[in-house]
């Protein structure tokens, strides 16, 4: 129940700053995005259920807010958090090395598929601007980001497992 | 005592299957029904639109102080510019002036109806931008509560800024003309030849600036700086709202049309306080029809 209100409130508190701060402070037009590290974060640290779930939780938010058809978020969210659940067994939480390689490969591939899927079909082809100049400045300040919001998420989570190892002693 | 795991559970990869399946089943849906999420819209919007009021404020005050790093120098150079484009547009305003008389003494002579009706408007203030990089669409803090519907025209400062695509309770999604799906008529105001304007990504980011094409000038009379304006061919978009400026045109590899770019006349860096136009094209349509 803990973890459930927590991520949640972590869901809801990124899914607000990125779309009204981090809009203001954005730099040529680019803004980070923080849902991918929540998403991606919780799936290594979790697995792939979880990951699933709270990948569903952001995708359905950017649907109902910003969506241009809905359900297009959730899938690619879902589906990214499952991918990032199967590294779960080679994550270790002192190596930063995984956690941004997946943070930033989950960011790439989520940009690229909208890319795929909702600017090719109408006929932008110019793949290598789009990929110069929007992807990749993405990748770099989410990357700023990451190295901070992935502390903070890493501790939620080792504290909340904590709690749950202590009420799941008391029953042994 | 010990707990015995009896708790059946279904194996991660068919539940994401599952979900898969029913994602895409209700964007074939939505898609094939055109509506937005309904009840979920209304739920979520009562719980996010209120703190991100608050939050944007936060991001405007954060943005208002980057905005005071500009260099003096900077200051005084635009000073010295803006000095000189004072002394053109008081020359070229007294010419309007005159034009103005001649032509208020004309629509008296014909009594003609003044050709653009004072639209009631709404003040909004935008409370939230698409939070990917891809596109630009927008929330503002007035909703269906507030009598914004659909399909209504946005505007900021001097010009057209987007039109209303989703509407709750009390929030509605706006999709700016800058946006890369956006596409509407448009028309230049000194020729009245028709365009098509399209919002388009790539030549924001470069040039602040939206490319049009299909223009016919058979006279080649468009020239950069006109105006160019909505135009009556447009379902959606009210006739005459200026839309921005002609920067640059080209004739098109067949000959007959011209395509290029348009300056906007509203600022979308700064989109903070918009002006939604309660009238909508489509009732004025129907309006006319039923008067016919």
């Amino acid at each position: 129940m803990k973890r459930k209100i927590s991520v949640i409130l972590i869901i809801a508190i990124c899914f607000l700053l990125q779309s009204t701060i981090f809009k203001a402070l954005s730099f040529a037009s680019i803004s980070p995005n923080l849902l991918i590290v929540v998403v991606s974060s919780f799936g290594f640290m979790r697995g792939r259920k979880e990951g699933m779930y709270i990948g569903l939780l952001c995708g359905l938010l950017l649907d109902i807010f910003f969506g241009q058809i809905f359900g297009f978020y959730s899938l690619l969210y879902l589906v990214l958090g499952y991918v990032n659940g199967m590294f779960r067994k080679i994550f270790y939480p002192d190596d930063i090395k995984l956690p941004m390689v997946l943070i930033l490969g989950s960011d790439f591939v989520l940009n690229f598929m909208i890319y795929l899927l909702l600017f090719l079909p109408r006929g932008r082809v110019n793949l290598i601007y789009y990929l110069l100049h929007l992807m990749v400045p993405e990748m770099v300040y989410t990357l700023v980001i990451t190295i901070a919001l992935y502390f903070i998420i890493l501790k939620i989570n080792q504290r909340l497992e904590r709690i749950e190892k202590r009420s799941a002693a008391k029953f042994v | 005592m010990r707990r015995k795991k009896t708790k059946f559970s279904i194996p991660a990869k068919y539940i994401l299957l599952g979900l898969c399946g029913l994602c895409i089943a209700v964007m074939v849906f939505m898609y094939s029904v055109g509506s937005s999420a309904g009840p979920l819209n209304t739920a979520a919007s009562y719980v996010f639109v209120p703190m991100q009021k608050g939050l944007n404020a936060v991001g405007t005050f954060f943005s208002n102080k980057s905005d005071r790093f500009q260099t003096l120098e900077s200051v005084m150079d635009e000073n010295e510019d803006l000095k000189k484009q004072v002394e053109d547009l008081s020359n070229e305003l007294n010419a309007i002036k005159l034009e103005q008389y001649e032509l208020e003494d004309l629509r008296e002579l014909y009594k003609l109806d003044q050709k653009y009706p004072n639209y009631k408007k709404v003040a909004a203030n935008v409370i939230g931008k698409d939070s990917g990089n891809w596109f630009h669409t927008f929330l503002i803090d007035k909703g269906s509560k507030d009598g914004i519907e659909k399909d209504m025209n946005v505007i900021a400062g001097k010009g057209l800024v987007g039109i209303v695509i989703d509407v709750g309770p009390h929030y509605a999604k706006v999709r700016s003309i800058i946006d890369d799906t956006s596409k509407m008529s448009g028309m230049v105001l000194s020729t009245s030849d028709n365009c098509i304007i399209h919002g388009d990504l790539k030549t924001m980011n470069e040039e602040r600036s939206i490319p049009f094409d299909s223009l016919k000038d058979e006279d080649n009379k468009v020239k950069s700086g006109d105006q160019v304006v909505t135009s009556y061919v447009s379902d959606k978009f009210l006739q005459g709202i200026l839309v921005g400026y002609i920067s640059e045109t080209k004739m098109d590899s067949n000959n007959i049309t011209k395509s290029g770019t348009i300056t906007l006349a509203a600022d979308f860096e700064h989109l903070r306080e918009v002006l939604v136009i309660l009238d909508k094209k489509t009732d004025a349509v129907s309006d006319t029809e039923k008067s016919k």
